[in-house]
């Protein structure tokens, strides 16, 4: 008895260290990019580095560029994706859904660059020219899918009998959707959200297919823009080593926007209710 | 069944205790609700088969049955809740007040205000305070009154004898009160809003036995205002608490009567073997 004791305690330690060993590994590529790029990139940091153009040796427009670009595509993505998600979950018990879940779950794998082109054959064509609403709309194509699928799927965790108390009272299905479910389901749509706001403010593979850059700060919705990832793709093409360093720096900057996005975020929807 | 069915005594009728003829059963005036002739299907299972029942005004009416007799599903039938199922079907007719509460032109969410819902497990709103899981209803429903919603919320958890346990802690998660607590707090959501009937699924099976006896002076307490219907698994409870008992089995409603009546002499040998224990 003691031995297989032993030995299953033994078991239970071993599955333990592989976790703990996977976690590291894991880790290892992610904590060396972030020390590198915090290494190389803040001793670029400076005021004119964050608010100068190229000329001046900053990169404010890639920043203004990327921000825009951000709020831009939130706004028109979020609420389609969410609102998509929404109807999957809640009413999304029929054939059309079904396949509209399967093709949402294939643009979801689509290489960026596929919509970088796609975009750029049906909008910046057709407007003769490369621009910031292009790029967002490129990128909105890309954040759709992902918040949609991750809106779903957190409203599915949303237990039934949640649902159930809310049509008992005599509230109508939207009403139970919008007070009941969405709020249960808030800390997953809100992780969903920014995961996918992440990834699309490092997207570089459609901007060069629509926004296409910008040596100056934003000059309307119909005209190329900068952007930190396309900064950063261009510096580090760059044989000097100064400008190299400068694609450093905007590395960090858009690490830190990223950051910043996520702890704002958090804080601002953050419950009031005290427990 | 021919129409000679009227003259059979009540010995016989309860004894074929399925009446599928649908003429016989005549609309009761003095009732709150009526089923009448109701058949539920899932899919092909038919689960209910030919039910009828009335429930009183200002009484309390127990559902008792073995485990998968259809008993919470009848319930469901009362606020059109089963419908929420995929591939529910149903026949016959529930009135409210005489009126058939699955006709076209009534839409279920007006049924639901006038008859409330307490589940089997206590299922606050995880997101909101103990006030607004009492306000809730009228929230939902587009119905508040701002003013008044302080007063209502406060008769409703008196009338559901929680006030003294939680008025200092109003603006708590609902979920951090204990499981009988959230099970008062559920009923006080429901009687917010002034139902004239509250169906209760099995309300004290998730409770100990103390939550247990607190809900049960609670509903003998509501009979005064509502006529109240409940699902229960123990037998004692509904001796306990309720006028009128319903013996269910395997989709069919065996024998109706009052409380007293069905416990102590039963016209119905399944029913007998039922209440002495000797299956279910």
């Amino acid at each position: 008895m003691m031995h297989s004791y032993g030995f299953r305690k033994f078991k239970n330690h071993l599955f333990f260290i592989i976790c703990a060993i996977c976690v590291i590994i894991a880790i290892i590529p992610l904590a060396s990019i972030l020390f590198e790029v915090t290494k190389n990139g803040a001793p670029q940091l400076s005021l004119t580095f964050l608010t100068g153009t190229n000329a001046n040796g900053g990169i404010g427009p890639a920043i203004q560029g990327t921000l825009i670009l951000i709020g831009l595509t939130s706004a028109i993505g979020i609420p389609i994706g969410i609102l998509s998600g929404i109807y999957l979950s809640e009413f999304g018990n029929n054939k059309y859904a079904q396949n509209l879940r399967t093709i949402n779950n294939i643009i979801t794998q689509f290489p960026s660059i596929i919509i970088g082109i796609t975009v750029y054959g049906i909008l910046v064509l057709a407007l003769g020219s490369f621009s910031a609403l292009a790029g967002a709309i490129a990128l909105a194509f890309i954040l759709i899918p992902i918040v949609t699928r991750t809106t779903e799927e957190s409203l599915k965790l949303v237990p039934n009998n949640i649902r159930e108390a809310s049509l008992a009272l005599g509230a109508h299905n939207w009403r139970t959707t919008l007070n009941v479910v969405l709020p249960t389901a808030k800390n997953g749509l809100l992780t969903g959200t920014l995961l996918a706001v992440a990834r699309i403010a490092g997207e570089t593979a459609p901007l060069i297919m629509t926004i296409m850059g910008n040596r100056y700060f934003f000059q309307g919705l119909n005209q190329p823009l900068a952007a930190l990832p396309l900064e950063i793709w261009k510096d580090a093409l760059q044989p000097y080593p100064d400008v190299q360093a400068r694609g450093w720096g905007a590395a960090l900057i858009l690490i830190l926007i990223v950051l910043i996005v996520n702890i704002v975020v958090r804080i601002a929807t953050r419950s009031k209710m005290k427990t | 069944m021919t129409t000679t069915t009227t003259t059979i005594t009540q010995e016989e009728q309860n004894n074929k205790h399925v009446t599928n003829d649908q003429t016989q059963q005549e609309i009761d005036q003095t009732a709150k609700m009526q089923a009448i002739n109701v058949n539920v299907w899932f899919g092909q299972k038919h689960v209910l088969k030919s039910v009828n029942l009335t429930v009183k005004p200002n009484t309390v009416t127990a559902i008792i049955g073995p485990s998968g007799c259809g008993k919470s599903t009848f319930l469901r039938c009362f606020n059109r809740m089963h419908e929420l199922a995929p591939n529910a079907k149903m026949t016959g007719k529930i009135l409210l007040d005489c009126e058939d509460i699955y006709e076209r032109k009534i839409d279920p969410v007006q049924i639901r205000r006038r008859v409330g819902m307490v589940f089997q497990k206590p299922n606050p709103f995880p997101t909101m305070s103990i006030y607004d899981n009492v306000a809730a209803g009228l929230k939902l429903t587009g119905t508040k009154n701002g003013k008044h919603l302080d007063d209502i919320v406060k008769r409703s958890l008196e009338q559901a004898t929680l006030w003294d346990e939680v008025h200092e802690d109003l603006k708590k998660p609902g979920t951090s009160i204990s499981g009988g607590q959230q099970q008062r707090l559920c009923i006080a959501r429901a009687i917010a809003l002034q139902p004239e009937v509250i169906l209760m699924d099995e309300p004290c099976s998730a409770l100990d036995p103390i939550a247990t006896a607190k809900i049960e002076k609670l509903i003998i307490e509501l009979k005064r205002n509502y006529a109240v219907v409940i699902v229960t698994h123990n037998m004692q409870q509904a001796s306990r608490i309720s006028d009128y008992t319903a013996f269910m089995y395997m989709g069919e409603l065996i024998e109706f009567g009052e409380t007293r009546q069905l416990f102590e002499n039963p016209k119905v040998k399944l029913t007998e073997n039922y209440i002495t224990g000797a299956f279910g």
